[in-house]
């Protein structure tokens, strides 16, 4: 069965801001949708809210995955109902190895009693921090604490690829990479791409879109998806920048802040 | 001096008479007499931030207690057995209560001289280098009523000694089994590392018993001479109910090291002092310390170091967590003298609090004589991090899963630093006990 995410008319506000102001986007698994926009738009806002950040309060709308409500979810069972966010900005958690981590996040999604057996998980590991071109000795190393933000971007990939999410949902993702990374990364995501895997990818810049070719592409700008459309749309918006949409739909300032 | 007892009246003639009878040489002997003189009028000790007058510090049920000695490592009680590498351990000294219970020490150590013996035995058998070190250089019998008390009810400890340039391959392990609840432990420990020597002691008190009304006043005098290299860890494990007066001190020559990681996990009432005297030039200390609070309990953590010696180096680092209605003080002293220039002295204090009726207090105080050195601190009171906690749920972890990955990581740069697995074993699980227990 393909699984859907639903996002309807989701308002959210921070600290009684309203920030975003009526999203609807529909995710089935199989599709890559990106999401782009200028700073300050909401779209970290967006993600954040869909997995349930305690600093933002959804006021009205809903999110559904498979027609169950995700936003009466606790943070947790989002993540055990398939969703998961590769965040802008990783968490660093001193004295937690990398490894221990990942280890306590996999077997959280297994019965107890039907935890991952340690050579399973080691080898898993393995390929894939091989995969991510991710040097072995990041496992030991305290979760993200010290790690460049190229690494720290590398390392949520590396949750992604090891919890195997049906939704996964990256957030710049491709900032902090340089280059060559930009290209493993792509390719880590790549592989997850498929039937079972779906994707909501934000991102600032087309480069990425070379490498992960969206099936459909959003622009959000004062909290809400103001425009849609297919690969092109990027590329377009890569050429001229967002001047041209704003003249189109008569918007003076695409930030939140009214 | 008279003291409370609960069941006779204790005065200086009858604790000398106990002593004489239990055979207690003339060294300790003289020693107790030296504090029961003293003892009037020495003032008690004042730890910053904590009220004491209405503890009581000097009741006991018995200045004594006799246990149950052990024949061999096999017949040791579980509870000991549980915080010995009993495959790899070559030295090993168990009190059980106030009694000496069983001793182990590697040939090859003796062959080269290597001293470890109970306080008293050592007193005779050792009596220069006991009388030397034993309550002069570290902590002095009238420092305060506390330490004379100390001295004058002393019934237990052990005296380790290295000798110049003699490297012990493997840790010296003390045990101090508490499983009588009439038992009160006045335990000493003298370690001496002479000259270019190097050690690592470590040692655990743990309880068995429920509660225990009596008292905790401890010693420990960790002398390193030039050269020389100690590394101390202790889990400390007793029961609620003691009065609890825990001194840890430190003195380091030129060029020698002293390095503490210390558990401090007691739940009951108790003043910690750990002090150490950087005397030498380019001696150094780091000590790490971490503690767990819970219930009622009420504890103060004062951390000194006091650079004398050129280029000498101190770095205090304190972890502490404190649940239920737990309150604690947290003070960390980094004091140069004048003449220690090109010393540095560095802390920081940390202290996560799980709930709203639980207290810490941070205060690092720095206090400098002289102007060429380098100095800092860093202290924070504050709770678990909602952003973290979401980071590690949103990879579908569980809010107390995440709490406790989250608490065991902030406490781990101690327990690593512990030197035996067994013991950091034992502290990851007294930790868990104490952090996760309702
Ligand atoms: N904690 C907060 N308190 C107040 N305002 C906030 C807070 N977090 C975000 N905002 C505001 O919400 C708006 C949207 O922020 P958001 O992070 O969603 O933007 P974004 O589209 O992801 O931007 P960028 O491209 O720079 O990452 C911004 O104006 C931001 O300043
Ligand atoms: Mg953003």
């Amino acid at each position: 069965m393909t699984s859907v995410l639903e996002i309807k008319d989701l308002h959210v506000e921070i600290d009684g801001k309203p920030i975003l102001k009526g999203i609807d986007l529909t995710l089935k698994q199989g599709e890559i949708h990106a999401v782009m926009g200028p700073n300050g738009t909401g779209k970290s806002t967006l993600a954040q809210a869909i997995m349930g950040h305690p600093r933002y309060d959804v006021t009205q709308g809903e999110v559904l995955l498979d027609g169950e409500n995700v936003l009466e979810m606790e943070v947790d069972e989002r993540a055990h109902a398939g969703l998961f966010l590769g965040m802008q900005y990783p968490s660093e958690i001193s004295g937690v190895t990398n490894s221990d981590f990942l280890r306590s996040a996999i077997n959280s999604q297994r019965e107890e009693g039907d935890e991952i057996n340690l050579m399973q998980f080691i080898k898993k590991l393995d390929k894939n921090m091989n995969e991510l071109e991710m040097d072995l000795d990041m496992s030991t190393r305290y979760l993200n604490e010290g790690f460049s933000g190229g690494e720290k971007k590398r390392n949520e990939i590396l949750q992604l690829l090891m919890l195997e999410p049906k939704f996964g949902i990256l957030d710049e993702i491709d900032s902090g990479l340089d280059i060559d990374a930009l290209k493993v990364v792509s390719k880590g995501i790549n592989s997850m791409r498929g039937e079972n895997f779906g994707a909501l990818i934000i991102t600032h810049y087309q480069r990425l879109l070379n490498y992960i070719t969206p099936d459909f592409v959003h622009v959000i700008m004062k909290g809400k998806v103001v425009k849609s459309g297919g690969k092109e749309l990027a590329e377009r918006l890569e050429a001229e920048g967002y001047e041209w949409i704003k003249d189109e739909l008569g918007i003076e300032d695409e930030t939140v802040v009214e | 001096m008279t003291t409370e007892v609960k069941d006779f009246k204790l005065d200086g003639e009858s604790i000398i008479a106990r002593s004489k009878e239990r055979g207690e040489g003339d060294f300790i002997v003289g020693k107790k007499q030296e504090a029961i003189d003293k003892f009037d009028a020495l003032e008690m000790p004042k730890p910053d931030k904590t009220r004491i007058n209405r503890w009581d510090f000097f009741t006991v049920s018995s200045p004594v207690v006799n246990s149950e000695v052990y024949e061999s490592l096999e017949t040791l009680p579980n509870t000991v057995k549980e915080v010995v590498d009993l495959d790899v351990v070559e030295n090993l000294y168990v009190q059980h209560n106030n009694t000496p219970a069983f001793l182990k020490v590697s040939d090859d150590l003796l062959e080269q001289g290597v001293i470890v013996e109970n306080i008293f035995e050592a007193s005779e058998n050792h009596r220069e280098l006991v009388e030397k070190y034993f309550m002069t250089d570290g902590v002095k019998i009238d420092e305060h009523k506390l330490a004379a008390y100390h001295a004058a009810m002393l019934n237990g400890g052990l005296f380790v000694y290295v000798p110049k340039n003699v490297k012990v391959p493997t840790p010296i392990q003390m045990v101090v089994l508490h499983d009588d609840e009439n038992a009160s432990l006045f335990n000493h420990l003298l370690l001496v590392a002479d000259e270019g020597s190097e050690v690592t002691f470590v040692e655990n008190y743990v309880s068995t018993v429920e509660e225990s009304k009596e008292q905790l006043n401890i010693i420990s005098e960790v002398i390193a001479k030039d050269n020389a290299k100690i590394t101390y860890g202790a889990v400390d494990f007793l029961a609620a109910g003691f009065t609890g007066y825990a001194n840890r001190r430190g003195v380091a020559s030129n060029d020698a090291t002293i390095d503490w990681a210390l558990g401090l996990m007691n739940d009951s009432n108790v003043i910690y002092d750990n002090t150490t005297y950087l005397m030498g030039d380019r001696s150094n200390s780091d000590l790490k310390i971490v503690v767990v609070g819970r219930g009622d309990q009420r504890q103060n953590f004062t951390t000194k170091i006091i650079h004398y010696g050129k280029e000498s180096n101190g770095h205090i680092l304190k972890h502490g967590v404190m649940k239920d209605s737990a309150t604690s003080i947290f003070n960390g002293i980094g004091q140069i003298k004048k003449g220690a220039s090109g010393a540095d002295a560095q802390q920081e204090s940390r202290v996560l609090m799980l709930n709203d009726r639980a207290r810490g207090d941070a205060n690092p105080i720095l206090l400098i004589d002289e102007d060429d050195v380098t100095a800092g601190h860093a202290a924070s009171v504050g709770r678990v991090d909602p952003i973290q906690l979401f980071y590690l749920m949103s990879r579908g972890i569980s809010q107390k899963e995440a709490e406790r990955l989250v608490i065991h990581g902030f406490l781990a740069p101690v327990v690593k630093a512990l030197p035996i697995e067994s013991v950091k074993r034992q502290l990851t699980e007294v930790i868990e006990l104490k952090v996760v227990s309702k």
